[in-house]
């Protein structure tokens, strides 16, 4: 298997290698810990994996982490069916909440980092300091006040409401001004200038693409956490309607007591709400990473 | 940083303009809106009360109230209840995860681990699954009707109901672990990649062992990353909200103020505006000033 071979990344001391036959146990060691924690890390997965292909009475009455009879057809089927289809609502609502809010969040933090980096002007370390503090301050910290202020204007259970405040990610304009200043020389904004484009030019056609692996990594990491908000929604909205998926997954596992069948839907639907957000990270690793580099080196 | 004394900041002082302004706008706006303008109104609220003119059915209207809803809720008998709950939460999960995950780091910037993208990436999945989803999961693991875990405790002789009062918050506490503990492991070793290879090598060369190496250069070296996680956990414990929430439905042992964040929720939906929003003002500042006082404390006798 592959756990026996070296890979990259490693800049482990290559005189360590005259010491190879004491490195033996530390490496078994060493190695079985690291294979119990992923199965630790692993077991819910392979849990939900396996418990969306069974039945309902298979679910109760089969062993929970072996194969029974395969229902995963009828299981899908059943989840988009269910009350007339509200759980594929409830993912359109998510990918649009996720989507469309990190996109315009990933646009306002990148201007506004690349204007801390790049401009020289009164008032702008305050400016930042505010915005770090915003950083400090939690989507659960904020989401009661959003919704008192919400509630005196009459504005609640409305898309906007879970919309409106998802577009403003302090961590990113923290991120998009680190990676400004690293990867728009001031030499190309002058030359530029000298052309005669505007700023608002050089911003769009020479920062953006400049900036745009950073940009990949702040446009992650606020899909993911508005994907992920919970408290927001559950605090805003009554109208089923109006859900994101990890809402309505909620509503239905708080009703398993009374309707045991929503049981499987919940676990299906479970399972069919991570696979978006799996396949953009591993497809996505590569900034990713750079991008949590970043954030832990320069702080 | 004295950015305007650079050479570059010199060529720019003469050119005066808005350019910084109006690229900062669009996002000043919405952050000045979505941000700071509901903590302001939030600790405006917490100060005032509201009151009926003519009866019931009268005319509702604002009345200053001081630091009266602070004192109410400070009284109520949930309060103390979920603050030491969080504390106890805090003192027991954070340092068992944080260990963790400086483990796993360490061990996947040293020689003898294996396959190393394969276990970041393991490690990492947690982290890009939803809170919701996770508890959900956890749930159900836990659910004596459904659960392996359950059925494998049972057939090793052990009789633990998870989801009882007493095993409930460390049943919580594991959700939690399980689905950070990737994301800070990732973050000190991001730290420890920076790490010059030279060090650790000439340190073995002079005889050092791996863990000498670990213990005494490079955790010295990935102080600040470690400090940052320490708050990012301190900050997110304090704010505990979607794992008790979702237990709720198959926990009798869960109360509707069970963390500090489900009693301000369940004030806010209770209709008493005024003490969820001063129950709110106090979780922020507590949460703020524990993360400053850490911040201060570890990084003091750095040199």
């Amino acid at each position: 298997m592959s756990i026996l071979t070296r890979t990259d990344g490693s800049h482990a001391p290559s005189a360590a290698a005259g010491r190879r036959p004491r490195a033996g146990a530390s490496t078994v060691i060493a190695m079985v810990f690291m294979v119990l924690i992923a199965g630790y890390m692993l077991l819910p997965v392979y849990w939900l994996l396996v418990s969306s292909t069974k039945s309902q009475g298979d679910l109760v009455t089969t062993p929970g982490l072996l194969p029974a009879r395969w229902h995963l057809g009828e299981n899908l089927a059943a989840l988009f069916d269910h009350q007339d289809g509200v759980y594929s609502r409830w993912l359109l609502n998510s990918l649009l909440y996720a989507g469309a809010g990190s996109a315009v969040a990933t646009v306002l933090a990148a201007a506004a980092g690349y204007a801390l980096a790049t401009y020289a002007f009164r008032g702008r370390e305050a400016v930042f300091s505010v915005i770090l503090g915003g950083v400090l301050v939690p989507a659960t910290a904020l989401a009661l006040p959003l919704f008192l202020l919400f509630a005196e204007f009459d504005a609640t259970n409305t898309f906007w409401s879970v919309f409106l405040p998802s577009v403003v990610s302090p961590f990113g304009v923290y991120l998009s001004r680190i990676f400004a200043a690293a990867s728009v020389p001031d030499e190309v904004v002058e030359a530029a200038r000298m052309d005669g484009a505007s700023e608002f030019r050089i911003f769009r056609t020479i920062a953006m693409r400049l900036m745009s692996p950073a940009l990949v990594t702040v446009f992650l990491f606020q899909f993911v956490v508005i994907w992920n908000n919970f408290l927001l929604p559950l605090v805003m909205l009554q109208d089923e309607r109006l859900y994101p998926v990890t809402l309505g997954l909620f509503t239905w596992q708080s009703q398993t007591s009374r309707l045991p069948e929503l049981q499987t839907l919940t676990i299906v639907g479970a399972l069919v709400s991570v696979v978006p957000i799996v396949l953009t990270f591993l497809l996505l690793q590569r900034y990713w990473r750079a991008g949590l580099a970043a954030g832990a080196v320069k702080s | 940083m004295i950015p305007t004394r650079t050479p570059a900041g010199a060529r720019r002082r003469p050119r005066r303009t808005l350019a910084p302004y109006a690229f900062l706008a669009p996002f000043l706006i919405p952050f000045v809106l979505f941000t700071l303008a509901p903590v302001g109104y939030a600790f405006w609220q917490s100060l005032h009360r509201t009151e009926r003119t003519g009866g019931t059915f009268g005319r509702t209207h604002s009345v200053f109230a001081g630091s009266d809803q602070y004192a109410a809720v400070v009284k109520e008998p949930f309060f103390a209840d979920s603050v030491l709950r969080v504390v106890g939460f805090a003192l027991v999960q954070i340092p068992v995860m944080l260990l963790l995950a400086l483990v796993l780091a360490l061990l996947l910037d040293s020689a003898v681990a294996r396959a190393k993208r394969f276990f970041r990436l393991v490690y990492f999945v947690p982290y890009g699954i939803p809170g919701v989803v996770a508890a959900l999961m956890w749930a159900f693991l836990y659910d004596p009707r459904l659960s392996p875990v359950v059925d494998l405790l049972h057939s090793a002789g052990t009789h633990v109901d998870l989801l009882g009062p007493g095993a409930i918050l460390w049943s919580i506490g594991n959700v939690v672990t399980w689905t950070y503990t990737g994301y800070n492991m990732l973050i000190l070793y991001a730290a420890l990649q920076a790490v010059p290879a030279d060090i650790g090598e000439a340190a073995r060369v002079d005889g050092a062992s791996g863990w000498t190496v670990a213990l005494r250069i490079k955790i010295p070296i990935i102080r600040p990353a470690l400090v940052l996680t320490g708050v990012f956990s301190i900050i997110g414990t304090f704010q505990l909200f979607t794992e008790p929430q979702v237990f709720r439905s198959i926990a009798t042992s869960v109360t509707s103020t069970y963390t500090p964040n489900l009693a301000a929720y369940s004030l806010a939906s209770g209709d008493n505006y005024s003490e969820a929003a001063a129950l709110s003002v106090l979780l922020a500042v507590v949460t703020f000033a524990l993360s400053f006082a850490f911040l201060r404390f570890t990084s003091r006798g750095q040199a």
